[in-house]
């Protein structure tokens, strides 16, 4: 079954202070099947946080259809399409943490929409699943961090705060935009192996961008490329080869 | 190939918003002199001689302050009255604002996260911003008055008046906080499915508690100087007790009176003050 399936899709935007219009996402033709694991890398400003966001429906098309789950989210009553919305988790590069909220109710905000009005009132009284919380922070050794405020984190552990989310979190799809780029080498390998082991145990579709293309090439069996708002390349990263990289990287000015 | 491939190297040299910028620059300068004269602003008119003298001598009747066991008695006893009425009044001016400022706030609606149009959602909207605006609009010493008509002299005017006009301030003022700040922190929760009492608890108030919260103190303490002028108009407490010494030209007692504004007022900064050290 497909879980994603973009067809011609186009995104435009305009520029702040200027009358054209410019694509940000161009002719997008991409299939994700359920429980693929793959990997979005392009240079910096190609799209790939675009494209990431159109997958899970947080950007509108300007053209073209995107099906979740064969469905297309854009035709449907915006109430919906909400509730639709359950099913992925969407993790953005920069955390974004209020500031005086502790740890513990950080992660807990990741699984919200499988919890009740009600409960999460009271969690924010009394920690609903605090052994849940510690379990997900865990999987990246921050777990000594649980009552701490958000606020007295370093960016890194931010970071692996937002990741903590994403595994409390009841979801069938995981979006990861940039999900290691403030933890140093080491912590990254192992969040990204703990992130792959769980998305393979509960058969979740893992969708992450990457800066880094070894990462994306050792740890996803399929990767697309984007440059400059299209898809430069989207094959198994084994036929993915240094030259076609460099390629991707390269600027033509 | 595609649009955003070409490079637009073309970029003006001088910043674009500069014309704009200085166009609003000179039309507030025009809009605001002829205000002056419209309002008679003469400040110096202040400093000659027969204006100096009224001063002084209204000044010099406030000395010495009335300071007897009796009067000091009567004004702790108008003190609670006033923070009575002020405290009463917020609090069912919360009543108004809270639901209100809830309902407003666009950056509560569910339609408004993905940029969906919904009418009714937006209509519905506007007519409880317009319901706000009327309540605010009217001050509270219109209300004042129109209660002491209804309900008799006495501290429940006033309780009612502060609570709907400032219920409308409240309102306005909380959707604007609630909307001000980035709105990555609910938008982080709303697109993975979080309902919109949901993003309440957990991203916009944590995101924005201390603005709620130093806003709200500061409305008690205006809720407290606007007890005086209610007082004026037969509504309680030390305002009324005001009008009273005022009337009766005895400048030592609306001495006192004022010194215990002051405090009241010290008092109310310094409350906030400490709220907002224990909520950082």
């Amino acid at each position: 079954m497909h879980t994603i399936k973009l067809q011609n899709f186009f995104l435009k935007y305009k520029k702040f202070g200027q009358s054209t219009i410019s694509l940000a996402l161009s002719d997008i033709n991409i299939d994700i099947n359920e429980g693929e694991h793959v990997a979005i890398v392009g240079p910096s400003g190609a799209g790939k946080t675009t494209l990431l966001k159109s997958m899970v429906f947080a950007l509108r098309p300007s053209s073209g259809n995107l099906f979740f789950e064969n469905v297309d989210p854009w035709s449907m009553p915006y109430k919906k399409r909400h509730t639709m919305r359950s099913k992925i988790f969407l993790s953005s590069q920069v955390p974004h943490l209020p500031a005086r909220q502790r740890v513990v109710t950080a992660v807990m905000a990741g699984k919200l929409s499988s919890m009740s009005t009600f409960s999460s009132l009271v969690s924010l009284i009394y920690p609903q699943d605090i052994l849940g919380v510690k379990k997900a922070l865990e999987y990246f050794g921050l777990e000594e961090k649980l009552y701490e405020r958000v606020d007295r984190l370093s960016g890194g552990e931010r970071q692996r705060v937002s990741l903590s989310r994403a595994v409390v979190s009841q979801s069938k799809l995981w979006a990861f935009d940039e999900p290691l780029s403030s933890l140093d080498p080491k912590r990254a390998i192992e969040a990204l192996k703990q992130l792959i082991k769980i998305a393979t145990d509960r058969k979740l579709t893992f969708i992450s961008s990457l800066h880094q293309p070894d990462f994306a090439l050792n740890y996803f069996p399929r990767i697309i490329g984007i440059k400059d708002g299209s898809v430069f390349f989207d094959c198994s990263s084994s036929k993915v080869s240094s030259g076609l990289l460099e390629n991707l990287y390269s600027t033509n000015i | 190939m595609i649009q955003s491939n070409e490079k637009n190297l073309n970029l003006p040299g001088r910043d674009p918003l500069w014309y704009s910028r200085l166009f609003f620059f000179l039309i507030t300068l025009i809009i605001f002199f002829p205000l002056l004269t419209t309002v008679e602003f003469y400040p110096w008119k202040l400093f000659e001689d027969k204006s100096t003298e009224i001063t002084l001598n209204f000044l010099a009747s406030f000395f010495p302050p009335e300071f007897s066991f009796n009067f000091l008695l009567m004004i702790a006893d108008e003190t609670i009255q006033t923070i009575a009425i002020a405290t009463a009044g917020l609090f069912l001016a919360l009543l108004i604002g809270v639901p209100g400022g809830l309902l407003i706030c666009t950056r509560l609606s569910l339609s408004n996260i993905d940029e969906s149009p919904n009418s009714l959602g937006s209509f519905l909207r506007y007519v409880c911003r317009l319901l706000l605006i009327i309540l605010r609009s009217v001050p509270e010493l219109v209300w004042a008055l129109v209660f002491v008509r209804v309900i008799g002299l006495g501290p429940t005017a006033g309780v009612l008046a502060i609570a709907l006009t400032y219920g409308g301030m409240l309102g306005k003022v909380y959707s604007e906080i609630l909307e001000s700040g980035d709105d990555q922190y609910l938008k982080n929760l709303a697109l993975n499915g979080a309902s919109r009492s949901q993003i309440l608890m957990y991203a916009l108030i944590p995101q924005n508690i201390l603005e709620l919260v130093s806003y709200s103190i500061y409305r008690w303490e205006c809720a407290i100087r606007s007890t005086v002028v209610l007082g004026f108009v037969g509504a309680g407490g030390l305002g009324q007790q005001l009008e009273n010494s005022m009337k009766m030209f005895n400048g030592g007692e609306v001495c006192t009176i004022l010194i215990m504004f002051i405090f009241l007022v010290f008092c109310s900064d310094w409350i906030s003050k400490w709220t907002r050290k224990k909520l950082i």
